[in-house]
């Protein structure tokens, strides 16, 4: 019989409202990338979606949100429990973040990244704690955002993949 | 005086019930007419007000009603026996009264006959003295003469002396008036008494005694019927009414008295009463009924009545007694309670059921949504491994694990198709399922269904179709359904057939929808037939009559779309269904017997899915079958008829099933028929191996493999005449675009003799001539096909971690120049992910490793077209990595490498000669950073890289570098 056909069916749901949570989508987006949180490189990734992978960019995020939330603790740890802080051990930290932010396009968390570097270049203890804390709150941001994002994305593809008989 | 007399009546006799006339079962049981002592009620009733008017008696008829009737007499007996009774007390008393008075009278004897014995010696002749006489000193002369010891002296009273003449005279004198007195008061006693006598005589008359009782009874009466609503009457043989009471008189005493009551007034009920009352008296037994009266007189009202026969002392009835009580707003209440009960239950009842049934949907629902998104939750792992095991059976296996191969990819069709089935029948329950209006040939769907039967028949079965000619060329309908309905069909059929026919007939029927089993081939009006010119030359073995009318009723039918009902049948000559399996016979998950699923296997929700489909699209499907001789589905659909007349064009995308015979007019033929391949020398009839089955096919499937190349076949197969012919069918199927042919689905690119495989390949029967060159055909058109693998990207994330080169592809080493390799050495998981989505993208695959140090070794290991090298990284940093690359490359030897303490893991293996042998080769190195300033960009070009890209790297970034230094493998 036939190979595999691709009908996906969330029968719980009635499907009303995908074009509205599309523009809810839409909105959140542009508003995103009006501030600047995200820049066009997000944009790519969701290109890079398709029927293999039709959850690329949530799968990535979440692996991001998962890294980034140790490296951002560990750097905590590094910049509070000792006195002298390893600033090698930072930079690593940082530039992994700034790395996969940018590969995201989680751009004000790369430039609060840059910022980072910078003081912790000069080694600049201060400076860094002060960095951290912006980039903590750069970080639940878009944490935030993104979930609420992907949360109507994901109400949206179940909403649209709900199927009525037409009327005739 | 009166009063008196009857309290000491009343005190001495005991109280006793006054026996009426009014029937004794009315009220308790006991008594029914108590009166209390006259003496305390007296006064209550003195103040009641009675009227005399509502009772109008007949007397003379109560007379003879007391003469002729047992209740008369005994009430006049009792009365009677009653007067006796007072009459003898009174005459005891006035005994008692004599026995006093001649008690005294014999005392006042004695006194006289003492005192003449005290004085017989003084004289003779004395007269008694009464005690009575007042005149007389009695007491004064006794003692005087006790005193008087001296009795001769005493008798010195008399003046005269004693014994003389004068005193003798004076004494008798004396005693005479004595007895004169004596006299006179037993005369006045006398008197006396008769007086008395006289009195009680007066007052205990009879008649006054009864008139006063039956007036107090007479008095309670009225003032207990004064308000009560109560009709009371009597009424004779022939139900003249004789005494009626009525609280609410409306008529006049002459108007009632001595007239029936149909005379007295007419209306609803009024019959009804008489009867009964007339009933009543013919069985002489007493009895109550509810009646509703409707007359003019007072209206619309129910009266419990109550008859009672009255016999005469013979025991013959002689009449009636009756009352009647208005219960009408007691009816109405009654009535309304009734209703309201009525209602209350009915309410209950629906809601009971309510809650059934909302119980019963509901947990219906969670069990469906349970099943669904159970079954759609295993479908997709399950359609991986299907797929995987698809394309695993694509590469180069021995036969053993072709063989496994070839069972694990038949489960999990089976298993993919159960789950489907699941799926469509909840979404068909539940209301989900869309149903897709589209442009179809209904020629088409039948010949492509039955190819495809026909491809995978392993039974000497002939197929065949036949389309009545009236059928349109081109309606709209669901036609993926209409597909699945009649591959369900055709494969059961299939399936319950052992030798004979399977087929499909096709034809239009009238619009009310009827079960005539003639093939009705009429033609409702405005069946298009926008081809009619186009009319198969041929129709093989048979011709139908064609529609006279079809062609003059074409003119009108082009401007409107019509709605037109096709009736398919499937027939087969199989086993057939016994006839008590025919109403279960759409059920789900049921078979017709029980070991029939181990037989011939099936989940027992085909039809079921069937039936449901068919009705979804507004039809209907039924079921004749004979046993051991074959059965008939059919189904009836509407279809609308499109009458734009564009079919033509299209006319060559869709016919894609050519014909070497009549080629330009397949969209008309009316008839198919495919033969079984003819196998039955060679081959067990019922051989299920597939091997077997597939085996004279076996040369052509060497040259099967590739996904493409299908549609150059077109128009080449011819008719099915050879055993080829049947399984090249499917290779015409498959240029469909139909969703059931999967994209694997290949076909020969051989023209002349297209030979089919079935999707999951059989290729352990690919000679060896065929199949180097196929193979590298396959990986040149698919690009590395092990990597443009559907997975999830959980998989290549675990991968990445892993560090393992997962995806260098065994099949590297026999295709050098399928497929670029390229190497992405990264740290960091994110940009791991994102460029291997990118690259997937872009066609390519990647190994991949984590740091200089892996990348070094790598690249020892094997030999890479392309790497992509992370500059900032954990161990050993990307510029270093470069550097012992290219170290290794100008030199041929890894001594930087192991210098920088890396350990080399291809030493003294063969591949590091044939590695060493090909260093000379620069492999292109792209750095990859998150510097994007130009003093890290010139620090990568010094340690020997070649190019630079800048974090985040984008889709456009990697194609341009790829398209730079992989030219030769560029993509599109």
């Amino acid at each position: 019989m036939g190979f595999v056909r691709k009908t996906a069916l969330p029968l719980w749901l009635l499907g009303w409202g995908a074009e509205f949570l599309l523009a809810d989508m839409s909105h959140l987006l542009a508003l995103l990338f009006h501030q600047g949180v995200l820049d066009e490189q997000f944009l790519h990734l969701r290109q890079l979606q398709d029927e293999t992978s039709p959850n690329f960019v949530y799968e990535v995020t979440s692996i991001y949100f998962r890294e980034s939330e140790n490296l951002l603790m560990n750097l905590k740890l590094l910049l509070t429990e000792k006195e002298h802080s390893d600033y090698t051990k930072i930079k690593v930290h940082v530039n992994q973040i700034m790395g996969s932010s940018s590969s995201i396009g989680a751009n004000r968390i790369r430039n609060a990244c840059v910022a980072f570097r910078a003081v912790s270049d000069q080694h600049n203890r201060v400076g860094c704690l002060r960095a951290l804390e912006l980039l903590e709150k750069e970080y639940n941001y878009l944490k935030n955002k993104l979930h609420e994002f992907f949360q109507i994305e994901q109400q949206r593809s179940l909403a649209a993949r709900a199927r009525y008989p037409l009327p005739n | 005086m009166v009063c008196e007399v009857e309290n000491i009546l009343l005190d001495d006799m005991e109280i006793e019930p006054v026996p009426s006339m009014w029937p004794e079962d009315i009220g308790d049981a006991g008594k029914q007419f108590n009166i209390e002592q006259p003496g305390k009620d007296q006064d209550m009733l003195e103040e009641v007000n009675i009227m005399d008017e509502p009772t109008i008696v007949d007397f003379k008829h109560l007379m003879a009603l007391n003469d002729y009737t047992e209740k008369g007499s005994t009430q006049l007996a009792y009365l009677v026996k009653r007067w006796e009774y007072k009459q003898a007390n009174v005459v005891r008393l006035l005994k008692e009264e004599l026995d006093n008075l001649s008690r005294q009278k014999q005392e006042v004897e004695q006194k006289r006959l003492e005192i003449l014995e005290e004085h017989r010696f003084e004289e003779g002749d004395q007269r008694p003295i009464s005690v009575l006489d007042d005149m007389y000193d009695f007491w004064k002369e006794v003692p005087r003469r006790k005193a008087d010891v001296i009795i001769p002296n005493k008798k010195v009273e008399v003046d005269a002396e004693y014994d003389t003449a004068i005193y003798w005279k004076q004494r008798a004198m004396h005693v005479e008036k004595l007895l004169e007195a004596s006299m006179q008061r037993e005369h006045m006693l006398t008197e006396k008494l008769q007086d008395s006598i006289n009195n009680l005589e007066n007052q205990s008359s009879p008649v006054e005694e009864l008139s006063q009782i039956l007036k107090r009874a007479d008095n309670f009466l009225h003032f207990i019927l004064q308000n009560a609503p109560v009709v009371i009457g009597h009424q004779d043989k022939e139900l003249k009414y004789r005494f009626i009471y009525n609280h609410f008189p409306t008529l006049h005493e002459e108007d009632i008295i001595g007239k029936t009551d149909v005379e007295i007034f007419t209306g609803g009920g009024v019959k009804e009463s008489q009867e009964f009352k007339r009933e009543v008296l013919e069985k002489g037994l007493p009895a109550k009924r509810e009646i509703t009266f409707d007359t003019e007189l007072f209206g619309a009202k129910t009266f419990l009545i109550y008859v009672e026969p009255v016999f005469s002392k013979t025991g013959e009835t002689i009449g009636i007694n009756y009352m009647g009580m208005d219960v009408t707003d007691q009816v109405r209440i009654r009535e309304k309670m009734a209703k309201l009960r009525e209602e209350i239950a009915v309410q209950k009842a629906k809601e009971t059921e309510l809650n059934k049934t909302i119980h019963i949907t509901e947990e219906t629902m969670r069990a469906k949504q349970m099943l669904a998104t159970m079954s759609h939750e295993i479908r997709s792992p399950l359609s991986g491994v299907v797929s995987m095991a698809e394309i695993l059976a694509r590469t180069r296996l021995d036969k053993e694990q072709r063989q496994l191969l070839d069972v694990m990819l038949s489960s999990g069709d089976l298993v993919l198709q159960l789950i489907n089935d699941i799926l469509d029948l909840s979404k068909v329950e539940s209301g989900v399922m869309k149903l897709e209006a589209t442009k179809f040939r209904p020629r088409e769907v039948v010949k492509h269904v039955l190819q495809t039967a026909a491809a995978s028949l392993k039974k000497t079965l002939i197929l065949e179709g036949h389309i009545s000619d009236d059928v349109p060329i081109e309606v709209i309908g669901d036609v993926l359904r209409i597909r699945q309905i009649l591959t369900n069909l055709i494969s059961n059929a299939i399936k319950f057939t052992h030798e004979g026919k399977v087929g499909i007939n096709l034809y239009v029927v009238p619009e009310p929808v009827m079960e005539n089993d003639d093939e009705c081939r009429q033609n409702p009006n405005g069946i298009l037939s926008n081809n009619a010119e186009n009319k198969p030359e041929e129709n093989h073995t048979s011709v139908r009559p064609r529609m006279e009318n079809e062609t003059e009723e074409m003119p009108r039918s082009l401007e409107m779309e019509t709605t037109v009902w096709i009736r398919c049948d499937v027939y087969d000559t199989g086993i057939g269904i016994p006839e008590n399996a025919l109403p279960t016979l759409f059920k789900k998950y049921m078979q017709v017997r029980a070991d029939h699923a181990r037989k011939y296997g099936g989940t027992g929700l085909g039809l079921a899915i069937c039936k449901q489909l068919v009705e979804l699209m507004g039809g209907r499907m039924t079921v004749t079958s004979q046993e051991h001789f074959g059965s008939t589905f059919t189904f009836l659909l509407p279809y609308k008829v499109s009458t734009a007349p564009d079919n033509s064009d299209d006319a060559d995308d869709v016919t894609t099933m050519t014909n070497h015979e009549t080629v330009p007019d397949d969209i008309t033929e009316g008839f198919f028929q495919f033969h079984p391949r003819s196998l039955g020398s060679l081959f067990p009839l019922n051989g299920s191996s597939r091997t077997s089955m597939l085996l004279p096919n076996g040369v052509g499937h060497g040259l099967s493999g590739t996904s493409e190349g299908s549609q150059a076949d077109n128009g080449k197969f011819s008719r099915m005449s050879s055993p080829e012919d049947a399984s090249s069918i499917i290779g015409a199927a498959e240029a469909l675009t139909e969703p059931e042919c999967s994209p694997g689905c290949s076909s020969s690119h051989e023209s002349t003799s297209a030979v089919i495989t079935r999707k999951h390949g059989n290729q352990h029967f690919m000679p060896d001539h065929a199949d180097l060159q196929n193979q590298a055909e396959l990986e040149q058109r698919n690009g590395n096909a092990n990597l443009t693998l559907p997975g999830p990207c959980e998989t290549m994330r675990k991968s990445c971690e892993s560090s393992e080169c997962t995806t260098a592809g065994n099949l590297g080493a026999t295709a050098t120049n399928a497929k670029p390799k390229i190497l992405l050495v990264e740290d960091n998981n994110i940009n791991i992910m994102v460029t291997q989505s990118m690259m997937k993208q872009l066609g390519h695959g990647m190994d991949i490793v984590k740091n200089g140090v892996e990348a070094v070794q790598a690249v020892q290991r094997c030999c890479y077209d392309l790497i992509l090298m992370d500059v900032c990284m954990p161990k050993m940093n990307g510029l270093q990595a470069t550097r012992l690359i290219r170290s290794f490359e100008q030199t041929g030897n890894w001594d930087a490498a192991a210098e920088a303490g890396v350990e080399n893991v291809s030493l003294d293996s063969p591949g590091s000669i044939s590695n060493s042998s090909q260093s000379t080769r620069r492999v292109p190195i792209i750095a990859m950073t998150a510097n994007a300033l130009a003093e890290s960009a010139d620090e990568c070009f010094e340690n020997g890289m070649d190019s630079f890209v800048s974090k985040p790297v984008t889709f456009q970034k990697l194609k341009d570098s790829l398209d730079k230094f992989l030219p030769s493998h560029s993509t599109t």
